[in-house]
């Protein structure tokens, strides 16, 4: 394990912390938004400049690379900021990046009240998913989550729009709830382990040669999949999404569903699935028709009927969980590999369709879709990319998300034929959803709303400031669906363990 | 008597050895002389001169930190490196204290020195308190720490409500010190007794007693005077089903002495709990972990759920100060089977203490004559009002609800990995539903301050808040934000300390 003096993965976690405690001990006021543009800028270049290093990087451990390790004082108790990537935590530290630099871009450009204070919240937010999927010690991984849910409250309750005060209210109970239950997961596995460490690596390898025996696995998995279930709003638990993403400010949106909620997922793939395979194949049926059936089914119908466009892209995002859910209940290499591809796909699209939700609000001024239409002739770019971010939610050819769900939907039919024809089924409605309402936004009769914003300002196209954020979002969902090898290598090196612990249960 | 007996006991009795409570004590004397010599009117000057003695003491006992002392005054005394850490956090919690009454003690005519005096003996005893070892030492300065905090509670003569505290904590009080008593007396008794094996002729010395319990696992007499004694010390520290004076005598209760009430004398109630169950009462643990066990649960429950309606800021500090003794009795059940608890045990109290302190601090600056009267709806807009006092509020409440990066959820963690290794599976679920609605009531606090447009609801409020703290206490209210932040990253020697238990 080697503490090289250039690391790139604790750059990109101490530096949007240093610039915010920068910002919050009163640096000048022209200085905040430089500050910012560095701390949103240098995590972003710092994941593509491991993203580019990876392919040639040693393996050390378990497909990790880019290891370090720093104390904190409790060596004692095996808790230690250990930073490190394999080919999963890669994908999402990259993720983590672009988003990361998306929401700060559109943030500095959106004209916020107390913008000083927003920026800083977000940049805290920043690190900590910088740390959340860098950290190897599964303590830190939690510590760096709940770094960045704190500032999601905060940002609902002061910037947030209708109920946000209720909304904030609930979005924290649920998650602290999510969030206490998984955390009692973890330390189950501490404790039970046997290893006294909180290192996933001592951890992986402690439970190899020693499993946990099949009950305690059963016990122990399940409370992680309710907790980490709950953050990632695994129905019936959803409820708190749509509310929360609804009234959210679009860059804590955008840095919530794009990358935090992801979370879960990563926890579930990355820690529960290696250490706790039989847990998994217990729990695999449960999950699969709560997932398939609530989730993508009656989540999708639901998402056709909302004409709020925020609420809709929220529940929409709360359908698509559901694909990432199947996907880990079927519980092949390929199957989690897609649910990785879709995580990375799902949270580039969704952070788009956020922030291009939120322009589109700013040029009618209200996000009842039933008042909208005819915005395209006026905002052309603005159309295009919404078009867009739709095809790649809906899962077309080309985009990232597409290769994440076909091999969730080719790895679902060994694992249950009923469940791929309700998947493809949900599929067919979220191109509804996702097609209508493009439709009904940009395309028909100029509605009266707009006209009457119009008679004011005319509905100009975005702003080079605007459509930065939303081109380099668009960029990589396009790279990534044409050369999905680019991160499909490294997940695949990194998955070569855990499916093949889980199939030989099942 | 032999005079050379008397010198040899004498000979055990090591001065030197508590030196931090003698210079507290001569700190408080030299308080009154003060006041009598010196003129009228640089009076104020004399709780500075307190709080920098104070910090005196402290510097020193920092540095005098590893000497080892091991037993003085024939045993009465134990000392131990969690001897040493309890007399830095008494310190710093009288050093608090005073800071808190330097603030809000001009805003009423009551005699200044004296509070700040009985302060000082207060923490004193504390110190002796959690470093006994017998229950005569015990008992005499726990009724030290009392009396004391008898004449503090109703500090403010002129308030109905403070009275009202005051003669509630002293029935309350009274009571939980005759249980203690009654339940060391039965003890003491049953020890001496002929006719049982392991007779002791010394069983008020705790490991005597130890030895006693050991050879007579199940004596009922020996068990009712164990259950005596827990409710006793229950009583300090607010455990369900002895926590009913806590609301009331937390909002009448001058605001340091709610401090005071709510840190030191809660964390002092711990630590002798700990040195009962990890060492007079081990052999009993049968008896003890399934009474300690229903009182975590039931404190955890009661203390959140009553919290939840609560609009008073004080009442609801206090309750929740209830939910908190929960958690750290969720960390003293586990000490027979987990020896990590006990360091679990001591960074909780650290981390709440803290905690406390910070949003006592903002309590203070923002009460108005009558402290009693503090609601949450008083906060409304305070971020806008003084953006520091409202950090600083939020930093504390982060970490009493345990939340990271803040020094809270560090010890909660501890506490929480101390009760699964024990396996109280069980109370565990009960913990985290106590964290959830806990959430509900400080999300609700930091809500009012942060999320409200609307602007302080008196202008007076607004006035304090925007005059803000002190010099001292602003920068000691930093100091703690900063801790609380720090100490939750990096834990760094105390980590280390706290793991070697």
């Amino acid at each position: 394990m080697s503490t090289t003096a250039f690391d790139p993965l604790l750059i990109a976690v101490v530096a949007p912390l240093a610039l915010a405690a920068t910002i919050a001990l009163g640096a000048p006021k022209k200085w905040v938004v430089r500050l910012a543009y560095a701390g949103f800028g240098i995590p972003a270049l710092m994941a593509l400049l491991v993203w580019w290093r990876f392919g040639g990087e040693p393996r050390e451990a378990h497909g990790f690379a880019f290891l370090s390790s720093y104390s904190t004082g409790l060596e004692r108790f095996g808790i230690g900021l250990k930073l490190g990537l394999n080919g999963i935590s890669l994908a999402m530290f990259v993720l983590a990046g672009l988003v990361g630099l998306a929401a700060g871009l559109y943030a500095i450009q959106s004209g916020a009240e107390r913008l000083k204070t927003y920026l800083l919240l977000l940049l805290v937010m920043q690190a900590g998913l910088m740390g959340m999927f860098a950290s190897v010690d599964i303590f830190f991984f939690y510590f760096f989550h709940e770094l960045a849910l704190i500032p999601t409250f905060i940002m609902v309750g002061i910037w947030g729009g209708r109920d946000r005060s209720y909304a904030a209210m609930t979005m924290t109970i649920y998650l602290t709830a999510g969030a206490m239950l998984s955390l009692l997961g973890l330390i189950a596995i501490y404790v039970k382990s046997g290893a006294s460490s909180f290192d996933l690596l001592v951890l992986r390898d402690a439970l190899a040669s020693r499993p946990l025996g099949e009950t305690l696995q059963r016990h122990v998995f399940g409370l992680l999949l309710f907790g980490f279930g709950i953050l990632v709003s695994l129905w019936p638990f959803h409820s708190w999404a749509p509310l929360g993403y609804g009234a959210a400010p679009s860059s804590a949106a955008m840095l919530h569903a794009g990358v935090l909620k992801k979370f879960g997922l990563y926890g579930l793939i990355q820690i529960a699935l290696p250490l706790l395979p039989f847990g998994a194949v217990h729990w695999s049926h449960p999950l699969a028709l709560v997932a398939g059936v609530g989730n993508v089914l009656v989540i999708g119908l639901v998402t056709m009927a909302q004409r709020d466009l925020k609420q809709m892209v929220g529940y929409s995002s709360v359908m698509h969980m559901g694909y990432a859910f199947l996907g880990i209940a079927a519980g092949t290499a390929m199957g989690v590999g897609g649910v990785v591809l879709l995580m990375f796909g799902h949270g580039l699209s969704v952070a788009l369709l956020f922030l291009l939700s939120t322009s589109v609000h700013r040029r009618t001024q209200t996000f009842d879709m039933g008042q909208m239409g005819g915005l395209a002739q006026g905002a052309p770019v603005l159309a295009a990319l919404f078009l867009l971010a739709t095809f790649a939610s809906v899962g077309l050819p080309g985009f990232a998300n597409f290769w994440g769900e076909l091999s969730i939907f080719v790895s679902l039919w060994g694992f249950s034929h009923a469940l791929t024809v309700v998947a493809l089924t949900g599929t067919v409605v979220s191109a509804v959803y996702g097609l209508r309402a493009a439709a009904r936004v940009f395309y028909g009769p100029q509605s009266d709303a707009l006209a009457r914003v119009v008679a004011g300002n005319a509905p100009r196209d975005m702003a080079w400031a605007e459509k930065a954020p939303a081109l380099l979002l668009a960029a990589a969902l396009l790279f990534v669906g044409l050369w999905p090898r680019s991160l499909s290598t490294g997940i695949n090196q990194a998955l070569q363990e855990a499916p093949a612990a889980v199939a030989e249960y099942r | 008597m032999d005079p050379s007996n008397l010198q040899e006991l004498a000979a055990g009795n090591t001065w030197t050895a508590i030196w931090p409570e003698l210079s507290l004590g001569c700190l408080a004397l030299l308080l009154l002389v003060l006041e009598t010599l010196l003129p009228r009117f640089i009076h104020g000057k004399i709780q500075t001169f307190s709080i920098a003695g104070q910090v005196f003491i402290l510097a020193a006992l920092l540095l005098d930190l590893h000497t080892p002392y091991h037993e003085s005054f024939n045993g009465l005394l134990v000392q131990s490196s969690a001897g040493q850490a309890m007399r830095v956090f008494f310190l710093l919690s009288s050093i608090m204290v005073s800071l808190l009454a330097r603030a809000s003690l001009w805003k009423h005519r009551v005699s200044k020195v004296e509070f700040h005096h009985i302060v000082l003996v207060v923490s004193a005893a504390m110190m002796l308190l959690v470093q006994s070892r017998n229950f005569v030492m015990l008992f005499v300065s726990l009724e030290t720490v009392t009396v004391g905090l008898y004449i503090l509670v109703s500090y403010y003569r002129s308030s109905a409500r403070t009275l009202e505290a005051g003669l509630k904590y002293l029935v309350m009080g009274s009571l939980s010190s005759g249980l203690l008593l009654f339940g060391i007396v039965l003890l003491y008794g049953v020890a001496g007794s002929a006719s049982l094996p392991g007779r002791s002729s010394d069983a008020m010395q705790y490991d005597e007693l130890a030895r006693f319990l050991a050879a007579n696992p199940h004596n009922f007499l020996a068990a009712a005077g164990i259950a005596l004694v827990l409710s006793g010390v229950a009583f300090k520290i607010g455990a369900f089903p002895f926590q009913i004076w806590i609301p009331d005598v937390y909002q009448g209760a001058p605001t340091p002495v709610t401090a005071l009430l709510a840190v030191a004398s809660k964390a002092a109630g711990f630590v002798v709990l700990l040195g009962l169950v990890g060492e007079a009462f081990a052999p009993y643990a049968w008896l003890v972990v399934p009474i300690l066990t229903f009182m975590a649960a039931a404190t955890i429950l009661f203390g959140n759920l009553a919290a939840l309606k609560q609009h008073n800021v004080k009442r609801l500090i206090g309750l929740s100060g209830v939910s908190h003794a929960g958690f750290i009795l969720l960390a003293v059940v586990s000490v027979p089977r987990v020896p990590m608890a006990v360091g679990a045990v001591y960074f909780y109290l650290f981390a709440y203490l803290i905690a406390s302190f910070a949003v006592f601090g903002v309590m203070t600056v923002l009460a108005g004559h009558d402290d009693s009267e503090q609601e949450i709806g008083d906060y409304s807009g305070l971020s806008r009002e003084s953006p520091f006092l409202a950090g600083v509020l939020a930093c504390g409440l982060g970490s009493l609800a345990g939340i990271p990066p803040f020094v809270g959820f560090m010890g909660k963690l501890f506490v929480f990995v101390a009760a699964f290794k024990a396996g109280h599976y069980g109370l565990l679920l009960v913990a985290i539903a106590g964290v959830v609605i806990s959430i509900y009531y400080y999300f609700g606090w930091i809500r009012a301050a942060y999320f409200n447009d609307e602007p302080l609801a008196s202008p007076e409020i607004a006035r304090r808040a925007r005059d803000g703290a002190g010099r001292l206490l602003a920068i000691a209210l930093a100091a703690l934000a900063a801790s609380s932040i720090v100490f939750g990253l990096y834990q760094g020697p105390l980590g280390a300390w706290v793991s070697l238990r």
